[in-house]
């Protein structure tokens, strides 16, 4: 039955054809074409809501809120690389690229992130000098597509992402419609204006693990072995996936869950492509550990990431430290309430708008439209994205030091229990108030 | 003329003393000997230099090369050259596939045949392989130009955007939204400057020219068969 009060009683929908399967099959029957949207995963998926802290009691004891140190700094690149990247703190910024978002948004993401003291990550369609200044800490993406990539902002560049894949769509290339590529995005890719421009799904010039590792090499090479480099992969086979990277010469890993965030690809593959970021951390951990490297190449996860409990819960289950794109966005005003009006007008509405490869954000951050972009003022966009990443800092630390911890990297599965068997078997911990952890021990 | 032999040297000392050049250029010949098919070879050359390589070479010959002139005395592996951005790399013998991939200037003369995906996604380089190319040539090509003195494989031009292609010989087949384009005067007076540059002795109006038909350059559901 349904719980609508526009529903008269007695009406009953169907739970396999609802009203959203149904205006997708007259959508589809109307205009031939899949659903091309952006952001992550809509579906109910087992996530960190699904855990819980073991907070101190008598078997442990906290630290101090206010004056007991909790430390929150992470080196990453610490296997091969001369200068490794030192943050502040274990939330960095993901790849979005220019061309997705509008240049003032990728300032505000750089600002945000250098006054957090964490890094900030390129994307498809190359380095901005507006990025790269406003940036102390930017990671190059390295992508199938090579658009923008050249060997001189490879060597600005604090560290390179050599992107396999991306948790919202393992095993896709990308698309940035023609309605946003202006002249200055063109001229970025070296193709002609206005077109839709496809990124591969694959690298042009290698294939598999082992040409992987000589690719890194090169990298390396032209870059003279100074920064770290990453590997990116979207979340499927993560115990292999890891593994591979490993062995093909990675310092850092990033792993994406599918609640990861898009600029623009098929809706069918959002949601049905990939696993939950919560169970892929288990899988990448404990590749990394059979390995001996766990610690040594550090770990970095992304996908659905919104609060200090989030990061708290990513690093007890091993991760080195975390990732937020779609959260970022959103902290600059990213479907804000106040542009509900607009959004209605494009037939969306403020907290549900996704269409981000049309480039009408009315919030001015997933367009080029000049008019749109200067409602994104970069530096305020800046301190908000600043105060959101201390606050995911505040409160990571205050859930470690509530379990005795003085480093957030101290926590540990041992600190966590599931509220759902579905969550404890994926993370790899115990049902909450038993010792059952499913799959493990026989049963 | 300064000379690293690979026999004695680690590829790490031969980039690193090539790279040394990019600022204050104090060597410009260098030859380098006993390549033994050596991954990463001259790679991210940043200079005016002349490197001749006497031997085979591995993965990513020159690859990002800039400026630089590279000869590789042997056959080359996969991705030779890929992304250049300027200068000349040249193979006296036979390339592995990908060869100049997403490369973004600069001329790349393969003297023998080209593997699989010769210039792939190439981004305004200029490609003259003397010999025939393998299947998936040019896919995803967006500008440049691509000669081919032989034959071309399977799918060449699949999923084309604006490079200029002109083949010799026979083209196994065209990929998705590759056509044949009538050969005008200044496609004749492009390729007789592109065999020129190369160094190559061919005749322009035996070839023909290839292009894209630019039909999907936006989605059409009609061409729904095409993806």
């Amino acid at each position: 039955m349904s719980n609508d009060i526009n529903v008269k009683d007695g009406l009953r929908e169907s739970a396999t054809f609802d009203r959203n399967t149904m205006h997708e099959i007259r959508r589809a029957a109307e205009t031939g074409i899949y659903d091309i949207r952006g952001f992550g995963a809509k579906r109910k998926l087992p996530h960190f809501d699904d855990l819980l802290f073991l907070g101190a009691s008598m078997s442990r004891y906290p630290l101090e809120g206010y004056r007991e140190k909790c430390n929150t700094s992470v080196t990453l690149g610490t296997r091969f690389a001369k200068k490794p990247i030192v943050l502040d703190i274990p939330v960095t910024i993901a790849g979005m690229s220019f061309g997705a978002l509008s240049a003032n948004a990728k300032e505000a993401l750089g600002r945000g992130a250098s006054i957090a003291g964490t890094s900030t990550t390129t994307g498809d369609g190359g380095m901005t000098p507006e990025e790269r200044g406003q940036s102390k800490k930017l990671v190059y993406q390295y992508l199938p597509s090579r658009y923008g990539m050249n060997p001189d902002d490879l060597r600005k560049a604090d560290a390179i992402e050599v992107v396999l894949g991306q948790g919202a769509k393992p095993g896709g290339g990308g698309m940035l419609l023609g309605q946003k590529i202006t002249d200055r995005v063109a001229q970025m890719r070296n193709l002609p204006k206005g077109i839709d421009q496809r990124s591969a799904c694959r690298h042009p010039d290698w294939t598999g693990p082992d040409d992987l590792a000589i690719k890194i090499q090169e990298l390396r090479e032209i870059t003279d072995w100074q920064v770290p480099i990453y590997i990116k992969v979207g979340a499927t086979r993560t115990y292999y996936d890891v593994k591979l990277a490993v062995k093909a010469g990675a310092d850092v890993i990033v792993v994406d869950g599918m609640q990861g965030g898009t600029a623009a690809t098929q809706d069918v593959f959002i949601e049905h492509v990939g696993i939950p970021t919560l169970a892929a951390i288990p899988q990448a951990v404990q590749a990394l550990q059979e390995m001996g490297m766990h610690r040594k190449v550090q770990l970095i996860v992304s996908g659905g990431i919104r609060n200090g409990a989030d990061v708290a819960k990513c690093m007890a289950l091993g991760a080195d430290a975390v990732a937020i794109g779609t959260a970022a966005l959103i902290a600059l005003g990213c479907n804000h309430p106040m542009y509900d009006e607009e959004f209605k007008k494009i037939g969306s509405a403020a907290g549900f708008y996704d269409d981000y490869q049309e480039g009408k954000d009315p919030a001015g951050i997933s367009t080029q439209d000049p008019e749109l972009m200067k409602r994104l003022d970069p530096v305020e966009g800046g301190r908000k994205l600043a105060n959101y990443l201390r606050v995911l800092t505040l409160e990571a630390q205050t859930l470690a030091r509530a379990c005795g911890k003085n480093d957030l990297r101290n926590l540990e599965p041992e600190d966590l229990v599931a509220l759902t068997v579905e969550s404890a078997a994926m993370a790899r911990v115990p049902l909450a108030g038993t010792t059952w952890i499913p799959g493990q021990g026989g049963y | 003329m300064k000379t690293i032999n690979m026999a004695e040297s680690s590829v790490r000392e031969l980039n690193q003393a090539l790279h040394d050049q990019a600022g204050e250029c104090l060597e410009r010949e260098w030859q380098v000997l006993n390549p033994k098919g050596q991954h990463n070879l001259a790679v991210g050359l940043d200079q005016s230099l002349s490197v001749d390589i006497q031997g085979h070479a591995g993965y990513f010959c020159a690859g990002m090369n800039k400026k630089a002139t590279v000869t590789i005395h042997g056959n080359a592996g996969q991705g030779v050259a890929e992304n250049m951005m300027s200068g000349t790399v040249r193979v006296k013998g036979d390339a592995s596939q990908a060869a100049g991939a997403t490369a973004q200037g600069g001329l790349l003369v393969i003297e023998g045949n080209a593997g699989a995906r010769c210039g792939i996604s190439m981004k305004g380089v200029d490609i003259v392989v003397k010999g025939s190319v393998g299947h998936m040539s040019c896919f995803m090509g967006q500008s440049g130009s691509l000669v081919v003195c032989g034959d071309a494989g399977d799918a060449l031009g699949d999923s084309l955007y604006e490079v200029h292609i002109y083949v010799k010989g026979t083209v196994k087949s065209l990929g998705a939204d590759c056509i044949e384009k009538e050969m005008r005067p200044e496609h004749i007076e492009e390729l007789t400057g592109l065999l020129n540059r190369a160094g190559v002795d061919e005749d322009p109006t035996s070839f023909k020219r290839y292009g894209s038909a630019r039909q999907l350059y936006t989605f059409k559901v009609d061409n729904a068969g095409a993806y």
